[in-house]
Parts: structure tokens; C-alpha cells; sequence
């Protein structure tokens, strides 16, 4: 199982997700409609340190985060 | 070395304390950026979320390059609320040399805007908007859809 957090508005409840990879996680997602204007704008990071591409292999207690556009200042 | 305090910062306070920690250090210049919540679109101030474990490592990973350049930087930011005319930003380079400085917190303060991982709301009629418009994509954005 892997954690899945949503961070700053996007508002959401972590879910914990059975998967191995980020193009499973953005399948699921991508059915959820309170998240369509997050994803084309959100970063993400596993175990925090942010990914650029989905090729990454994701492992049982990984912490996966959606970090929306930020304004710090 | 990065503050997080909750409200608003006490700016006379932090340069103060900055400028003593460095005052012997042979550092020929001090360069500090004081953020400012400004009145405008009717808000009643600003507030703050922030995610402290990738801020912390943004954090030293700058930490790095300054000192590549002999320099060594200073950073405050708020969290929650912080109201009209209050500061919610201070962030600072000391160098040998002022172009050094000069140069490092314009890069500095440009990376955070577009980097940092903290989210900015509107107060406004005793609500939390999320400042959207004004908010910048994270590098590598969009990866899920």
C-alpha cells in the first residue's frame, strides 16, 4: 500500500492506494472530478522529493504528495 | 538558517538578530528582502499553509549554493494568518562582496515564488481564498494527467 496526501487547497483526505506505479495512481485520479483542475497543475513527490516523469517504481509505504501552484511572500 | 513562525513576523526583531549573528563575520555585505502584505482587492490580509519537509530540503539545497559563493543566507516565513501592513517574508544574503549578494537574492526570492512549497489565501469578508491567479506550477507539473 502507498499513502497518497493532497497538500495546501486541493482539500482532500489521503487515500492509501494498492499500486506499484504513477500511471496507476493518475488512472485513479483521473476518475475523480473534484480533482480535474489539480492535476495538469500539481507536482509530485514520492516520499518528498519531487519527480518529474512517471517512470518511477513505486514501493509498499511510499508517501506520494500533490503539491498544487504555489505563492509563498 | 530558515524560521517558520506562526502569525506574523517581528521584522525589526529577526534583522536585528541576523545582523548580530553575522556582525564578526567579515561578511562586506548584508542584503535582506522584508515582504510586506500589501491592502488591496478589499483583503484583510493573507494566510499560510506551507509543507515543511520539501521547504526544508529547497531550503538547503540553496543553502549549498550560496555557500559555493561564500555567501550564506537567512530566510523567515509565516504560517496562518498575517494581516495588512504585517510582514509574512524576510529572506537575506550576507557576502564577502555586495554583487554576490546582489545577484543571489534576486535569484533566492525568484525561486521561492516559483518553487517553495507554500500556498497562499486571501482573507477576505471572514473567508480563506486560495490565491489561484497568483500561484505559479511547480516545475515537472502535471505529470498525473
Amino acid at each position: 500500500m502507498v499513502k497518497v496526501e493532497f497538500l495546501g487547497p486541493i482539500g482532500k483526505e489521503p487515500l492509501e492506494l494498492d499500486i506499484t506505479n504513477l500511471t496507476q495512481l493518475a488512472t485513479i485520479l483521473q476518475e475523480d472530478e473534484t480533482l480535474s483542475e489539480w492535476l495538469e497543475n500539481s507536482a509530485v513527490a514520492i516520499n518528498d522529493t519531487l519527480v518529474a516523469s512517471r517512470d518511477v517504481e513505486l514501493k509498499d509505504g511510499d508517501k506520494i504528495s500533490l503539491l498544487p501552484p504555489v505563492c509563498g511572500g | 538558517m530558515l524560521e517558520l513562525y506562526d502569525g506574523a513576523l517581528d521584522v525589526s526583531t529577526l534583522l536585528d538578530k541576523w545582523y548580530k549573528e553575522e556582525a564578526t563575520s567579515n561578511y562586506g555585505a548584508f542584503i535582506p528582502f522584508v515582504g510586506t502584505v500589501r491592502s488591496e482587492d478589499g483583503i484583510d490580509g493573507l494566510s499560510f499553509d506551507i509543507y515543511e519537509p520539501i521547504l526544508n530540503s529547497w531550503y538547503s539545497a540553496w543553502e549549498e549554493k550560496a555557500k559555493e559563493r561564500g555567501a550564506i543566507i537567512k530566510m523567515a516565513h509565516s504560517r496562518g494568518d498575517v494581516m495588512l501592513h504585517e510582514s509574512s517574508y524576510i529572506a537575506s544574503v550576507f557576502s564577502p562582496k555586495r554583487r554576490v549578494a546582489l545577484e543571489l537574492i534576486d535569484e533566492f526570492v525568484e525561486d521561492f515564488k516559483a518553487s517553495a512549497p507554500i500556498w497562499k489565501y486571501d482573507l477576505k469578508n471572514n473567508e480563506r481564498v486560495y490565491a489561484k491567479e497568483r500561484s505559479t506550477a511547480i516545475k515537472g507539473s502535471g505529470i498525473l494527467s
